[in-house]
């Protein structure tokens, strides 16, 4: 089923915002990349179509916008924040946990196809280094091994329990 | 406690659950969007404002009520873009602001926009705070529901509409003319200036655009007035500033504070950060984000407003304090701040694209004990090279960390670079991909 047709109520009234169709571009591209897992080429052919756009246009952005993925990634995508200043206050053990939990290093995802791990600058929330986002959700204070594990046993079993995920985070809640 | 009797942008401190829709209502929300349609002129508005001395809060400090009049008369449509981008390193107040007192961000746009006679506001919100757009739109529901937003505001025949638009993941978005850009469906690459947003901006239509902290202010000035809203603050720094305090304090967070307070007091007063954690000395202190020259522990006397940090070569900014202690290297918070800058880089320009890229290189190599001799007068002839010539002020920004960092700590430098090669380098707090 096409994007249209599926999400064709939503598309509208997103186009109703703008005087102009391009402009919807992004928000497209998020719904796009939840239905299809990942920005396939013929994802970004349909959207262009949608909006009247040469589909090299939209190549571009979505080759430029860090939250646009063009490669598959996985139903939850672990961001974690190495910046200044989580940088100093722990991120790179968090990391180096998650690395060791999930047994992939940063930019890969689980043979299982579950996460993937991904380094980003910072996200806002630095009063409670070190920070992540699964989903585009927030998930801080991670100071320990345990809560680690904490987060990624509650992630699984979200999964699990059969919630709808958005590696948008158009459902994102916290 | 916040030592401050009342709030003006973080009132959930003064009323409990203010973010509640009914509770902002009960607490004379929207009577002042209700006064401004009903009662007053946009220019009256717009009078009030520049009387008030409110400065922009999203980096630049320019006064609001000026910009406000730069709009060319007669012109419309004319936009209003509320900036919550914000994704400078140590910043976390507008992401907190939306948790806490959304209404009062809703009512400061809608007041806004009836003052520069727009009836179309977009709120650009970096794609990363997924739930706080969804919190946003539901609170502009609610302003509807009420008749708030939409046709005929308070049967005056003002209308207006508010959209949340989510970016999707780049720091150069918050640059007003890449914002909009973005906005219009394009990569988010800075447009050359003249001509200037409040000319020629969003769809090439009169646009006036503020940060989220900025038009937060706003209902307060009209319902209390400029000269009330003047007893906070310096002369020349009116108002408060809601302060991101990170890194090594006790108590890191968001303190909102008279613009003016001293340095010291923010990070070692009981009512803000409590001082040091683990006891240990200040060493670095970039009091307003990334872009923003550092500090040391020399200066914890300086007050925190747009003028005293300008004479110290540094700046307010967004109001980001990053404090970090002896424990870090300066090296290494140079390399991670200029890996930002690196990171962030839209590409556009040769000096910003090629200057953070040499500069990322070399700091990289110092850090890991390959550091050469010629490596220190690099680092000055790259950043002479990218300063005054990048397009946009992100590529001037990544110019600050590594100024900073040779001009105040040479000695690290000097000895990462003698140790070279002799195995001696130190352990890193920070890995490196
Ligand atoms: C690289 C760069 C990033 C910026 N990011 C932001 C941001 O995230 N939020 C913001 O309000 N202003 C940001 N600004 C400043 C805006 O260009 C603009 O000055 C501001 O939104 C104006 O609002 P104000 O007058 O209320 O401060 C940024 C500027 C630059 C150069
Ligand atoms: S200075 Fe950097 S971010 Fe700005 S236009 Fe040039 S390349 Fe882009
Ligand atoms: S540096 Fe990590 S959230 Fe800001």
């Amino acid at each position: 089923m096409s994007l249209i047709e599926k999400y064709g109520a939503e598309i509208e009234s997103i186009l109703a915002r703008y005087p102009q169709k391009r402009s919807a571009v992004l928000p497209l591209l998020f719904i796009a990349q939840d239905e299809y897992g990942y920005l396939t080429d013929a994802a970004m052919r349909e959207v262009a179509d949608l909006l009247d756009m040469p589909p090299t246009d939209v190549f571009e952005v979505a080759g430029f916008y860090s939250l646009l993925y063009t490669q598959p990634v996985g139903r939850w995508v672990l961001q974690v924040c190495d910046d200044v200043p989580c940088a100093f206050c722990g991120a790179e053990d968090l990391i180096a946990t998650l690395q060791e939990k999930l047994g992939i290093p940063v930019d890969q995802t689980t043979p299982d196809g579950m996460f993937t791990l991904q380094r980003v600058k910072c996200l806002a929330d630095c009063d409670h280094a070190p920070v992540l986002q699964a989903n585009l959700e927030y998930y801080h204070d991670l100071t320990t091994p345990e809560k680690v594990e904490a987060v990624l046993a509650e992630l699984r079993q979200r999964a699990e329990s059969g919630e709808k995920l958005s590696i948008s985070g158009r459902y994102a809640d916290r | 406690m916040s030592p401050l009797a009342e709030h003006i942008v973080l009132r959930d401190l003064d009323i409990e659950n203010i973010a509640d829709f009914d509770v902002y209502l009960q607490h004379g929300g929207y009577e002042a969007f209700r006064t401004a349609v009903t009662e007053r002129t946009p220019a009256d508005i717009v009078q009030m404002v520049k009387d008030s001395g409110l400065r922009g809060r999203g980096g630049a400090g320019f006064p609001t009520g000026v910009k406000w009049g730069f709009l060319p008369k007669g012109v419309y449509p004319r936009y209003l873009l509320c900036n919550c981008d914000e994704s400078e390193p140590g910043t976390f107040n507008n992401h907190q602001i939306i948790d806490r007192n959304p209404h009062q961000l809703i009512e400061g746009i809608a007041i806004s926009a009836y003052a520069i006679e727009a009836n179309l506001a977009y709120i650009y919100i970096r794609g990363e705070f997924a739930a706080a757009a969804r919190r946003l739109e539901r609170a502009i529901a609610q302003a509807y529901a009420r008749g708030f937003l939409g046709r005929n505001i308070f049967g005056k025949g003002y209308d207006l509409d508010i959209y949340v638009h989510r970016g999707a993941g780049a720091y150069i978005c918050g640059e007003e003319t890449a914002l909009m850009e973005s906005l219009e469906g394009k990569i988010g690459q800075p447009r050359l200036r003249p001509p200037f947003p409040a000319v020629s901006g969003l769809y090439g239509k009169p646009t006036i655009i503020n940060n989220v902290e900025t038009l937060t202010n706003v209902p307060m000035i009209v319902r209390h007035g400029a000269a009330w809203y003047r007893r906070f603050g310096t002369e020349k720094s009116p108002g408060t500033k809601v302060f991101s305090v990170s890194g090594h304090v006790k108590r890191p967070g968001n303190y909102e504070a008279p613009l003016g307070i001293p340095l010291r007091e923010l990070i070692f007063s009981p009512d803000y950060c409590q001082g040091m954690r683990s006891n240990r000395n200040v060493k670095i202190i970039v009091p307003g984000g990334a872009s923003a020259g550092w500090l040391t522990a020399d200066d914890l006397d300086v007050t925190l407003d747009y003028e005293a940090l300008a004479a110290k070569g540094s700046m307010l900014g967004s109001g980001g304090v990053i404090v970090l202690d002896e424990s870090v290297s300066a090296v290494e918070v140079a390399y991670k701040m200029d890996e930002f800058f690196k990171h962030e880089s839209c590409g556009k320009c040769t000096p910003c694209r090629e200057g953070t890229y040499f500069l990322v290189k070399v700091l990289h190599r110092i850090m890991h004990g390959h550091g050469r001799r010629e490596d220190i007068p690099l680092l000055h002839d790259v950043y002479n090279q990218m300063a005054g010539n990048c397009f946009c002020l992100l590529g001037e920004s990544a110019v600050v960390p590594i100024r900073s960092a040779l001009r105040l700590f040479p000695h690290e430098f000097e000895q990462a670079i003698a140790q070279a090669g002799n195995g001696h380098r130190k352990a890193h707090a920070v890995s490196v991909r």
